[in-house]
């Protein structure tokens, strides 16, 4: 049973990246709203807004604007999920002598590459917008890292949310507190302009440690103690989700 | 045919005794005992909501019941969940097909999973006799029901699994659609896979299976060839009736029988409609 999960996840992973190549609306769709974010805080908000540094608006807000952007990338996971589990495609996998777990992964594998294909594009967009970094080759890998961290730790909640939702509107609406998290953060304002309790919230909210870690990067400075802060949220939110979506699908698939 | 069997060629395909299965508070199963001889067509007969699908689910190891056991092909559906799945295909009450895949990808994909070599002429040679053909390279959402169903029949075919398991295949199908299906269940068993369907209508039961068991209310209230049940009524009667064709002998000649090739009967669809 055990033996076939490498190639059985590839085989999955191969079907669902299929869907994505077939409607790849779903990765524009994903694309659109963080980009018109962006036109709007840089070239409408943008003008007003105050950051306290001496870095063009762009640079400042792009980091916000990814984690948007797979926040609601993982919303199509959770609805691919589901639609397989009502479709009855997923007892024909239970059924079948494959590796259990390779169903889960070959969804969130996809859930990655159809990611991050979607801040690509994003990037490429700010980057015609004027979004300019020094960053070295290093600094990228390390964004790319917290990019990936972050799109899984977020993809095992969609799985969550995938396996245990009753409808497709269900499915999809873990995503919006997600999505607003970042407009609570260091994403588009320093949160010393916020009001104390609010500022307390943003301070100690995950989005602000990892924009912060990732805007340090882009900018070619150092990240200080930032980034084990955004790492242990990252890593412990990964784990929470993962350990709750084994235990759901578990439950499911007996 | 099968790698995976350890029973002697006499020993029943399928054994179950004293399966039990409730949820919340609902006892959908209350001690189902049964024997499905290998090769054999064996149809669970029942109406919505006895049990049929549930029990289905626990042979193909979708469930874990509550109380007794089972085994396919020997081995205990609980304890050797891995080898039950080896033995045996499931196709469920809705057609579990992929969509957005085209019906070769479809059938490429089942075999790439049970890892079998050159998965494209598996789906070639699958197509050609489910005549599915023309249409393999079309996506499967836009296929018939029909056409969906065989395609789903075809996918558990993948495999030569000993064992199938068919629940209410030609439930929502046309007449045409329903006949094609039987005529797969047919040639199944004269192959040797043994086939346990489950089905609300009587004459499919009639049709296809070598014994048929009534699954009423979480047990099974008889069981027995068509013969045996047919013999639990009083003695039939000799009465003289004018032979009326039914309207689906009628319907049929008109569309085109399937069972009979074509659409040879075409021709008086002119003359009958007005």
């Amino acid at each position: 049973m055990t033996t076939h999960v490498l190639s059985d996840t590839r085989v999955l992973t191969a079907r669902s990246l299929t869907h994505i190549v077939r409607s790849p609306d779903t990765i524009i769709t994903t694309a659109v709203t963080p980009i018109v974010l962006m036109l709007l805080f840089v070239y409408v908000f943008g003008g007003a807004i105050d950051t306290g540094s001496t870095e063009s608006y762009i640079d400042y807000m792009l980091p916000g604007i990814l984690l948007i952007t797979i926040a609601s990338g993982v919303a199509y996971t959770a609805y691919r999920l589901f639609l397989d589990l009502q479709g009855g495609i997923f007892q024909r996998f239970q059924s079948m002598p494959i590796a259990r777990s390779s169903v889960l992964w070959g969804h969130v594998l996809t859930s990655l590459v159809a990611n991050l294909v979607s801040v690509a594009i994003v990037v490429g967009v700010a980057f015609v917008m004027g979004f300019r970094t020094g960053a070295s080759v290093g600094a990228w890998f390390a964004v790319i890292g917290i990019l990936v961290l972050f799109t899984l730790a977020l993809t095992w909640i969609a799985v969550i949310a995938g396996l245990s939702a009753k409808t497709v509107d269900g499915a999809s609406a873990f995503s919006y507190p997600l999505i607003f998290l970042p407009f609570v953060s260091s994403a588009f304002v320093p949160t010393d302009s916020m009001p104390g309790p609010v500022a307390w919230f943003a301070e100690n909210q995950p989005v602000t440690s990892i924009v912060d870690t990732t805007r340090a990067l882009f900018a070619g400075e150092p990240v200080g103690a930032d980034i084990w802060v955004a790492l242990a949220w990252l890593v412990g939110i990964m784990a929470v989700a993962f350990g709750f979506a084994m235990r759901i699908y578990r439950r499911r698939a007996s | 045919m099968t790698a995976a069997a350890p029973v002697a060629a006499a020993a029943p395909a399928i054994r179950v005794r004293g399966i039990e299965k409730s949820f919340a508070d609902v006892h959908v199963l209350r001690g189902v005992d049964l024997d499905v001889t290998q090769g054999s067509i064996f149809a669970l007969l029942g109406s919505n909501g006895a049990g049929k699908t549930t029990l289905v689910n626990i042979l193909s190891t979708l469930l874990k019941a509550d109380a007794g056991a089972a085994t396919v092909q020997g081995f205990d559906v609980a304890a050797d969940a891995g080898d039950v799945r080896r033995s045996i295909s499931l196709t469920g009450q809705f057609a579990a097909v992929d969509e957005v895949l085209t019906g070769r990808e479809n059938l490429a994909l089942v075999a790439r999973l049970r890892h079998l070599k050159d998965p494209g002429r598996i789906a070639d040679d699958l197509l050609a006799r489910f005549s599915l053909s023309e249409a393999g390279d079309r996506r499967a959402a836009t296929y018939s029901g029909g056409m969906r169903r065989r395609l789903d029949i075809a996918m558990s075919l993948i495999g030569d699994p000993p064992v199938i398991f068919l629940d209410e295949p030609t439930t929502g199908l046309d007449p045409q659609a329903r006949i094609e299906v039987w005529q797969t269940v047919k040639a199944l068993a004269d192959g040797g896979t043994t086939v346990l369907l489950t089905t609300q209508y009587l004459d499919e039961a009639e049709q296809l299976a070598d014994r048929i068991a009534i699954l009423h209310e979480g047990v099974i209230i008889r069981s027995g060839t068509l013969a045996e049940l047919k013999r639990l009524l009083p003695a039939a009667k000799v009465e003289y009736v004018e032979k009326q064709p039914r309207l689906e002998e009628v319907f049929l000649a008109l569309v085109g029988d399937p069972a009979r090739g074509g659409a040879t009967a075409a021709e008086p669809t002119r003359k009958e409609s007005r």
